[in-house]
C-alpha cells in the first residue's frame, strides 16, 4: 500500500536477532530512572533484554558477570536530533547523506518529505563509536536542510546492518521555521508557512482523491506524490512532526498551525520556548533543548538562556536534552549536567537524556529506563554520569558488550608512544 | 541546531585566527620619525585607555585555592589590594577595614585566559554586518588590526565574563594566510575598543595553513594548493626582510628618500624582530613541522598552534621550540584536516613538556573553558596520564597568559600580579560548578547573586526579554 512507509517495514521484519548472552552486571548503583536508585543493585541481561533490576535478583548459572562495585548503572544516553551515520567528513560533500540539496532553491522552501534517511546510514561510520564508547547508545539520525527536510530514523548506535539498528522508521517528519532555515533567498516568515499549509492541504486533497489521482483526473499538486503520500501519517497525528523554531511567535505559529491541522508535534531548538512554556504545557508539545544556548546568534534567539530547560520543566513542558551534534553527541552529558547547573533537578536532567526522548519519539517501550522487557542497552560508568571527569566503563547495546574502541582511541594509542614502529602499530 | 555540519565549516573559516600585539601604553606620537641609531617599530596609535574599575581591598578566605603557579591550597586566603594580589597563602596579613569574602566550600583561581576568540569581530548577533573577523580580499592581510574591527558591545562578552574570562585575544579569522594583528583585550564593559586594551599586552600576527586559505582563494588567484601557500607566505617573509634592511639603512645612513612605510610588513617585521607574537592557526602534524622550518628559516618565533588537531603526532617539535598549543578538548570531524582527532590531544601534549592551552574560538566554548579543560583531563586520565587540579587550571591561566605574552602581569595568583580573580561555586572542573564572583584588576565585575554586579551591553537595552540571556 503505502511504498514510502514499507521502506521502514522492511527494515523492522529484518531485525536481526540479539546477543543470546546472559549477563549480570552486579554490585553497583543502579539508576533505573524510573525509580530510585538501588544501591548494590543487580541489573540481568537475557537475549538483548533487560530481564531484572534490583536488589535481590537470582543470576543464573553461568551469567557473565560484570562487576560494578563502586560504580553507576544507568540506561544509555539517548539523543534526539543528530546526524549520526549520515556523514564522515563535515565539508566532504560526498559523506553526507542527511540533506537532498536542491541547487535551484534558495528560498530554503524545499519539500522533501519523502526523504528517509535509512538508506545513507552507514553502520560503519567512524563518526558512531567515538559517541558510543562515551555513552551514547541510542540516536535519532534525521535530515537536514529545506522547509520539509524528511523522516528520521532511531537507531542503536551498533550493527552490521541498517536493519540490525533501527528502532523505528519513520519516527518523525522534520520540517525548519527558524530564520537559518530559510535559506539565502531569505523568504519571510509568512511564505514559508503559506508554503507549508500549501503541502499540508495537498497532502489532504490528494489522500481524498487518491484514485482520481492515479487516472490523471486531479488539480497539480505542489509536491511529489511521494511527498504526498509520506505526509499522511503527519496528517493523522501518528507521525510527529518536528519542527526547528527559536523565537516565541515562531514557536506559537507552529503550535497554531498544529492545531490546524491536528498534527502530532515537537519542537526542535525552542531557544525561545520558555517564553511561551504555557502555551507548549497546555498543547503537551515536547522540546528538544540544546542547554549550551545563551548567546543571541539571530534575532530569533534574543531570549536565549541556559535556563531553558529548567523553566520548561517548572511548567510543565516535557523536554529532551540533545547535543545538537553530530561528531561531538558525546557531549550531550555535558549539557545536561550543564541543565543541572542552570535550575534543573538531576533527576529531570537525566531522564531528559533517556526516558524523555524515548517518549517523545514513541519508544519509551523498549527504551529509556532500565525495567524489564526493555532492550538491554547500559552503561558502566565510574561516577555521576553527567561529571565530566566520569569514565565510561562498559556500553551494552542490545545485550552485546561493545569494546571502547574508535578511530579516535586508536590514533591515540598509536601516538602513545613517538618512536619509527608507530607505523607498524594498528 | 543540527546545523553542524555546514555551521562548523563556516566556523572553521572563521576559526584560525591567532595574534598578539605589543602596543605598549604610551601616548600616540604624530608621524614616525626614524631614530639615528636604530630602525624602531611605529609608536602606538591606538593606545590603551582602560582603567580600572574601582575597588577596594579585598580578602578572600576560606576556599580552595588554585594558584596556576602550582598549588593547591585548602582553605586558603587570597588579598587584593589596590588592583593586585597582595598575598595568597593558609593565612595573610589583611589590613584593617579589608571587605571580607567567605569562600568556604568554594574555589579560588586566576581568571581564565582564552587565546583564541572572535568575540568583537565576528560578534552576535551573527549577522551580515557583524562579520568582520575575515578580511578575505587577498591572502596576506598582515596590515589589518583586527581591534578595528573589534564591536565592544557584542554580548558575548558579558557572557564570557560570565564564564569566570578576565582576558582575551581577539584574533582575525584563517581565511589569509596573514590574517593581521590580534588584539588582547581586558573583559571589561567600555564604549571603546581602546578602553578594553590590554595594557602592555604584545601585538600578535594570525598566520593560517591548510584548508582555509587554499579553498578561499583557490579560484581566486590563488594560493590553490599547501605549496602555493607556503610559497607564498616565504616570498612573504622576503619581502619584510628586505623592508627591514631597507629601513635599518636608512636610520644608519639617512641618505637618499626616506623609504615609505608599509603597514603589511611593519606588522611582520614586528614578528622577525620579536615584537608581534605569532599565532599560527594548523591543524596537521606535517604542516607544523613546515610551518616549524619556514621560522627556522626566516629566523622568527612561533609562539602558539591554534586548533592542533593533531599536535600530539609532533608533540616532541613543539617541545623543542617551545610552542606552546592552544587545542581544543575535542573539536573534530567538521573536514579533513580535522579528522585525526583524539580527546588526548591536550594530555599527551602537556605530558610531553609543551604549554598546553584550551582555546574556544567559539562564544560559547569560551563561557565553559573550565569544562572543556575537565574532558581533557579525564581523557588524560584513561591513558594514566594524571594531570592535578593544580596543574590543569594552568590550561586555562598560566599557559594562556604566556602564549599572549602577559604572564608577568596575570595567570597565576602570585603577589604582585593584576587582580584577575574568579571564585567558583565549586571546584572548577565539576560541570555543576558556576563562577560567582569575577574580579579584574581587583574590581568586582561579575557577581551572579547581584543583580548590580551583572552587566548589560548596549545591545541587550529594551531589546531582550527580562530573564534572558543567563
Amino acid at each position: 500500500m503505502n511504498r514510502s512507509l514499507s521502506i521502514a517495514a522492511a527494515l523492522l521484519l529484518a531485525a536481526g536477532p540479539a546477543a543470546a548472552q546472559t549477563i549480570a552486571i552486579t554490585g553497583g548503583t543502579v539508576y533505573p530512572v524510573t525509580g530510585a536508585p538501588i544501591r548494590g543493585g543487580t541489573v540481568l541481561i537475557q537475549n538483548g533484554r533487560i530481564a531484572a533490576v534490583g536488589a535481590n535478583v537470582a543470576i543464573p548459572a553461568g551469567a557473565q558477570r560484570i562487576d560494578a562495585t563502586g560504580k553507576w548503572v544507568t540506561p544509555g544516553l539517548f539523543e534526539s536530533s543528530t546526524n549520526m551515520g549520515l556523514v564522515e567528513v563535515g565539508a566532504v560533500r560526498e559523506t553526507n547523506d542527511y540533506e537532498i540539496r536542491d541547487a535551484e532553491n534558495e528560498r530554503g522552501d524545499q519539500v522533501a518529505a519523502a526523504f528517509n534517511v535509512a538508506d545513507g546510514i552507514n553502520p560503519r561510520s567512524m563518526v558512531i563509536p567515538v559517541s558510543r564508547i562515551a555513552g551514547v547508545t541510542t540516536a535519532v539520525s534525521r535530515p537536514s536542510g529545506g522547509l520539509i527536510a524528511g523522516q528520521a530514523i532511531a537507531i542503536d548506535l551498533d550493527g552490521n546492518r541498517v536493519e540490525d539498528m533501527v528502532i523505528a522508521s519513520p519516527v518523525a517528519m522534520f520540517a525548519d521555521l527558524s530564520e537559518s532555515g530559510r535559506g539565502a533567498g531569505g523568504s519571510a516568515r509568512g511564505g514559508q508557512t503559506m508554503r507549508l499549509r500549501e503541502v499540508l492541504e495537498d497532502a489532504r486533497a490528494w489522500a481524498r482523491n487518491r484514485q482520481a489521482f492515479e487516472r490523471g483526473e486531479t488539480r497539480d499538486f505542489s509536491v511529489s506524490r511521494l511527498d504526498l503520500e509520506a505526509l499522511q501519517p503527519v496528517l493523522a497525528g501518528r507521525e510527529p512532526l518536528a519542527v526547528e523554531a527559536h523565537r516565541a511567535s515562531d514557536i506559537q505559529t507552529v503550535l497554531r498551525i498544529g492545531r490546524e491541522y491536528g498534527l502530532k508535534l515537537i519542537i526542535v531548538g525552542g531557544t525561545e520556548a520558555w517564553m511561551v512554556a504555557s502555551d507548549l504545557a497546555q498543547a503537551r508539545v515536547p522540546v528538544l533543548v540544546k542547554v549550551l544556548n545563551n548567546l543571541p546568534g539571530r534575532f530569533e534567539s534574543l531570549g536565549a538562556t541556559y535556563e531553558n530547560a529548567a523553566r520548561l520543566r517548572r511548567a510543565g513542558v516535557q523536554v529532551a536534552i540533545t547535543s545538537g551534534e553530530t561528531f561531538k553527541a558525546y557531549n550531550i552529558r555535558q549539557e545536561a549536567g550543564n541543565a543541572v547547573a542552570y535550575g534543573l533537578p538531576w533527576e529531570e536532567a537525566f531522564r531528559a537524556i533517556t526516558l524523555a526522548p524515548a517518549q517523545i519519539y514513541g519508544v519509551a517501550d523498549r527504551y529509556g529506563s532500565l525495567e524489564p522487557g526493555k532492550v538491554a542497552n547500559v552503561v558502566v560508568w565510574d561516577g555521576d554520569p553527567l561529571e565530566l571527569l566520569t569514565r565510561v566503563d562498559h556500553v551494552l547495546i542490545r545485550g552485546r558488550e561493545v569494546p571502547l574502541v574508535s578511530r579516535e582511541t586508536q590514533l591515540r594509542d598509536r601516538y602513545r608512544r613517538i618512536d619509527d614502529a608507530r607505523a607498524y602499530r594498528p | 541546531m543540527n546545523r553542524a555540519p555546514y555551521a562548523l565549516v563556516l566556523a572553521a573559516v572563521a576559526a584560525c585566527s591567532q595574534g598578539q600585539a605589543r602596543p605598549a601604553n604610551r601616548p600616540a606620537t604624530p608621524a614616525q620619525q626614524p631614530s639615528a641609531t636604530a630602525w624602531r617599530p611605529p609608536a602606538n596609535p591606538f593606545p590603551s585607555t582602560y582603567r580600572p574599575f574601582p575597588s577596594t581591598a579585598t580578602l578572600i578566605r576560606g576556599g580552595t585555592v588554585l594558584t596556576a603557579a602550582g598549588q593547591e591550597i585548602r582553605n586558603g586566603q587570597v588579598l587584593l589590594v589596590d588592583g593586585k594580589i597582595a598575598a595568597v597563602g593558609a593565612t595573610v596579613d589583611a589590613p584593617a577595614g579589608v571587605t571580607i569574602i567567605d569562600a568556604t566550600g568554594r574555589y579560588v583561581t586566576p581568571g581564565v585566559i582564552d587565546d583564541h576568540s572572535h568575540l568583537g569581530v565576528y560578534a552576535s548577533p551573527e549577522v551580515q554586518s557583524h562579520s568582520d573577523g575575515n578580511e578575505a580580499t587577498q591572502p596576506n592581510t598582515a596590515e589589518v588590526w583586527a581591534e578595528h574591527s573589534v564591536w565592544p558591545q557584542d554580548p558575548g562578552f558579558i557572557r564570557a565574563l560570565e564564564g569566570g574570562v578576565t582576558t582575551m585575544q581577539i584574533l582575525p579569522g584563517s581565511a589569509n594566510l596573514f590574517g593581521g594583528r590580534s588584539v588582547v583585550l581586558k573583559n571589561v564593559p567600555s564604549r571603546t575598543v581602546q578602553g578594553m586594551k590590554f595594557p602592555g599586552a604584545p601585538y600578535g600576527l594570525k598566520m593560517a595553513c591548510g584548508e582555509n586559505p587554499k579553498r578561499v582563494y583557490g579560484n581566486r588567484g590563488g594560493p590553490q594548493t599547501r605549496m602555493g601557500e607556503m610559497a607564498a607566505d616565504r616570498q612573504s617573509w622576503l619581502r619584510a626582510i628586505a623592508y627591514r634592511e631597507k629601513w635599518e639603512r636608512w636610520d644608519r645612513e639617512h641618505t637618499g628618500t626616506q623609504p615609505d612605510r608599509d603597514l603589511e610588513l611593519e606588522t611582520m617585521v614586528g614578528v622577525l624582530r620579536g615584537d608581534i607574537l605569532v599565532h599560527n592557526h594548523c591543524y596537521r602534524a606535517d604542516e607544523m613541522a613546515q610551518m616549524i622550518d619556514m621560522s627556522h628559516e626566516f629566523g622568527y618565533r612561533i609562539r602558539s598552534f591554534h586548533h592542533g588537531v593533531e599536535a600530539y603526532k609532533v608533540r616532541d617539535l613543539l617541545a623543542r621550540d617551545s610552542i606552546s598549543g592552544s587545542l581544543w578538548a575535542d573539536w573534530w570531524g567538521f573536514k579533513m584536516e580535522a579528522l585525526d582527532f583524539t580527546r588526548a590531544n591536550l594530555a599527551l601534549v602537556h605530558e610531553a613538556g609543551v604549554r598546553a592551552i584550551v582555546h574556544s574560538d567559539d562564544p560559547t566554548g569560551i563561557q565553559k573553558l573550565n569544562q572543556e579543560a575537565a574532558k581533557a583531563m579525564e581523557a588524560g586520565r584513561e591513558i594514566g596520564i594524571i594531570v592535578p587540579d593544580s596543574t590543569a587550571i594552568r590550561w586555562i591561566t598560566a599557559n594562556p597568559a604566556w602564549a599572549l605574552g602577559i604572564d608577568r602581569m596575570v595567570g597565576t595568583l602570585e603577589p604582585g600580579k593584576n587582580a584577575d580573580v574568579v571564585i567558583w561555586s565549586g571546584n572548577p572542573f565539576s560541570v555543576y560548578t558556576r563562577a560567582d564572583q569575577v574580579f579584574i584588576d581587583g574590581a568586582l565585575m561579575f557577581d551572579r547573586f547581584n543583580p548590580n554586579r551583572r552587566p548589560r551591553t548596549d545591545f541587550e537595552v529594551g531589546l531582550f526579554p527580562a530573564e534572558a540571556g543567563r
